[in-house]
């Protein structure tokens, strides 16, 4: 939801990254405020999960330019979990199996790093187990997936909804949602599209990257980028989606970057 | 006292001068026996196949004395296993510790004690001690040219005993450097089971005192020979945590007989040198063999788990995963032996070597070997080296973990495959702590 008084959240100003020697992001700028929705879409090597990666801190990603200020601090400061504890969380791709380590544990792990960063109190086994069990509720999760190892043998769409339940339990302010229509059937896109909407709220703020207008369906954006050459190109609101849709990228990448 | 490399004639030499006079004519002539056979043999170099990445320079530039006649002072508070408060017999040094040791209210049938009492007892020892296969083997033979004494464990048939036993081997680090040569013989009889917690720990004296200025590293040759009747049944732990100066050789033989199990856990974490020989002999029909390894190993230690299953009779199940975490310029060496021969068929074997390198300078040796001639079996085996991926520890970060916290999460995931394979709740939980606690090191 738009509001102007809404504090921003997010501001990154002309930011340029590489990976391995390769630029990929060639001065991209955006603002988000508290409450906004934001959707990221373009072709394949537009630079979509590069500027995910790098607002989370993969270390394999160099920032050689430009400012990102997160809730007014410099969010490049903070190392990558310092960020998480303090609210940005990214919902990956691909999560990664961890076996050996129960997702119970890592969860609860997870939000105690939280919780202590806030100076907030840690729960307990017992105590955490009450919280999760509301929890599930959102990404209508099986409570056996608690027990078993981080992602190991999950489906696809058991992945996705695994990091929405991290993600409901994280209560991130700024969260970046990594393709997370990737790889799902329309049922489970439907209940981890709903899972994100319960959480949204005005004092949080949601970065959807997405290469498909279909997940933007289910999530409805208050603003839509079109992204290409690791830059944004062309902004607009949710109705930008369905053009997109019905004209292609070709659209928008043979026009000239935008000021945005 | 340190000296140049020794020629390991003389070193044998020296070290079958340390052992003490025999106390009974049953283990003179067991003695006999050893001391001829190593009369023809000398220690090994790299130059032998079984010894090719172990480098006992350690051992060879140390001489060592034997340990004084009385019995140390130590504290063996931290030590106790709750599950095991009144089966558990001490042996500090090599001396078999009464007072240490609790043996109250054994039930009939149920023996544990040391050599003495064991012959008191009438227990047949002369059918057990020294007769495994494999004894021709230098430094099997040595504990075997010098044995005096033993703990025993004994299981008449039909004995299901669900205590576990706890058979505790410490070794005082002190300002002289010794060797000992603990010895244990297990026999469970026909359908008896037990669960055994074996351990070799370090302690400094005298208790409560600081840490002497310059404590001399030890040496253990110990030995232990376990005697499965048929349908008998072990669990059985093997925990060795030596003092990371010492140097430690080890020797687990087992026999099994028709349709008994074993389930062996072996966990090597101490020793600035170490090394498991591990041999199981299948000698009867439809037996189970089940081996777990663990080895963590940091700094300068080097660390060997060389294991040999030896079927020879039809339907033998064997099962084994080893298991290494290797950190700075550690050296972990694994050699895992299947012998399945023309008369073991219906065999089903599976082996696993899966090895953590944490660091670009620590080491892997890792050789399966399966010598397959029967030909209606199914066998399986596979080693694998990886490395803490940075993908992952950025997962855990996402999440709010710093890297040290990731490290030591994804590090024990790997561990406690293993750990949560062995049947004593406060072994796993000392296990956990050893595992959280090596990253810090």
């Amino acid at each position: 939801m738009i509001n102007s008084n809404s504090p921003v959240i997010l501001s990154i100003e002309n930011l340029t990254a590489e990976v391995d020697g390769t630029q990929i992001l060639n001065g991209l700028s955006l603002e988000i405020k508290a409450g906004e929705i934001h959707a990221i879409m373009g072709p394949n090597g537009s630079g979509k999960s590069t500027l995910s990666k790098v607002l989370a801190g993969h270390p394999a990603y160099t920032v050689t330019g430009g400012n990102v200020t997160y809730k007014g601090d410099n969010l490049f400061d903070l190392e990558p979990q310092d960020r998480a504890r303090s609210g940005v969380f990214l919902a990956f791709q691909y999560p990664l199996e961890i076996p050996g380590v129960s997702n119970l544990d890592f969860l609860r792990v997870a939000y105690n790093s939280r919780q202590k960063h806030r100076g907030l109190e840690e729960l307990d086994v017992f105590d955490f187990d009450d919280l999760i069990q509301d929890k599930l509720e959102i990404v209508k999760m099986n409570p056996a997936f608690l027990s078993r190892s981080v992602n190991e043998g999950f489906s696809g769409g058991e992945k996705k909804r695994n990091e929405i339940l991290q993600m409901a339990i994280l209560e991130p302010s700024l969260a970046i949602l990594d393709e997370t229509d990737s790889g799902l059937d329309i049922d489970a896109l439907k209940i981890v599209a709903n899972g994100v909407n319960q959480l949204s709220n005005q004092d949080n703020s949601m970065l959807v990257i997405t290469h498909y207008q279909r997940l933007l369906d289910y999530i409805i954006p208050d603003f839509v980028h079109v992204m290409a050459n690791g830059q944004i190109l062309t902004s607009g609101g949710k109705e930008l989606a369905h053009e997109l849709e019905a004209k292609g990228y070709d659209w928008v990448t043979e026009a000239e970057p935008a000021n945005v | 006292m340190t000296s140049t490399l020794t020629n390991r004639d003389t070193y044998l030499a020296q070290l079958l001068a340390l052992t003490s006079p025999p106390a009974t004519p049953q283990l003179l002539e067991l003695r006999t026996q050893a001391a001829a056979y190593l009369q023809e043999e000398t220690l090994p170099s790299n130059k032998d196949e079984e010894w090719r990445f172990t480098n006992l320079d350690p051992l060879l530039t140390q001489t060592f004395a034997a340990p004084d006649a009385q019995l140390p002072p130590v504290n063996i508070n931290g030590l106790i296993l709750p599950e095991a408060t009144n089966t558990r017999i001490v042996f500090v040094n090599g001396i078999y510790a009464p007072l240490l040791s609790s043996l109250a209210n054994l039930p009939a049938g149920v023996f544990i004690g040391n050599l003495a009492a064991a012959n008191a007892a009438g227990l047949e020892i002369s059918k057990y001690l020294g007769k495994q296969p494999g004894g021709e083997e230098v430094f099997t033979a040595i504990n075997t040219a010098g044995i005096n004494e033993a703990a025993v464990v004994w299981l008449a048939p039909d004995i299901a005993f669900e205590t576990p036993i706890h058979l505790l081997f410490i070794t005082t680090v002190d300002d002289t450097a010794i060797a000992t040569q603990p010895r244990a013989l297990i026999v469970l009889e026909q359908r008896s089971s037990a669960t055994l917690i074996q351990e070799y720990l370090h302690t400094s004296i005298p208790v409560g005192e600081a840490p002497r200025n310059e404590a001399r590293p030890y040496f253990n040759n110990a030995v232990t020979e376990v005697w499965l009747g048929d349908t008998a049944k072990l669990n059985h732990t093997r925990i060795q945590d030596e003092d990371i100066t010492a140097i430690h050789i080890g020797k687990t033989a087992v026999s099994q007989s028709q349709h008994s199990a074993y389930t062996g856990t072996s966990i090597e974490l101490g020793s600035k040198l170490s090394r498991h020989n591990w041999e199981i002999f299948q000698i009867g029909a439809q037996t189970e063999t089940y081996l777990n390894g663990l080895t963590m190993v940091n700094g300068e230690q080097e660390s060997d788990t060389h294991s040999t299953i030896a079927l020879t009779k039809p339907h033998g199940i064997t099962d084994q995963l080893h298991k290494c975490i290797v950190d700075d310029r550690a050296h972990a060496i694994f050699n895992g032996k299947v012998f399945v021969p023309q008369a073991a068929q219906q065999t089903n074997a599976g082996q696993l070597n899966r090895n953590l390198l944490l660091s670009s300078t620590a080491r892997i040796d890792t050789k399966p070997q399966l010598e397959i001639t029967a030909d209606n079996v199914k066998c399986s085996h596979g080693a694998t080296v990886s490395q803490l991926e940075d993908d992952e520890i950025f997962y855990l970060q996402s999440r709010g973990l710093d890297v040290e916290t990731a490290k030591i999460l994804l590090i024990n995931a790997f561990a406690v495959e293993i750990i949560d394979r062995i049947p004593v709740a406060s072994v796993r939980e000392k296990l956990a702590v050893a595992v959280k606690a090596f990253k810090a090191n």
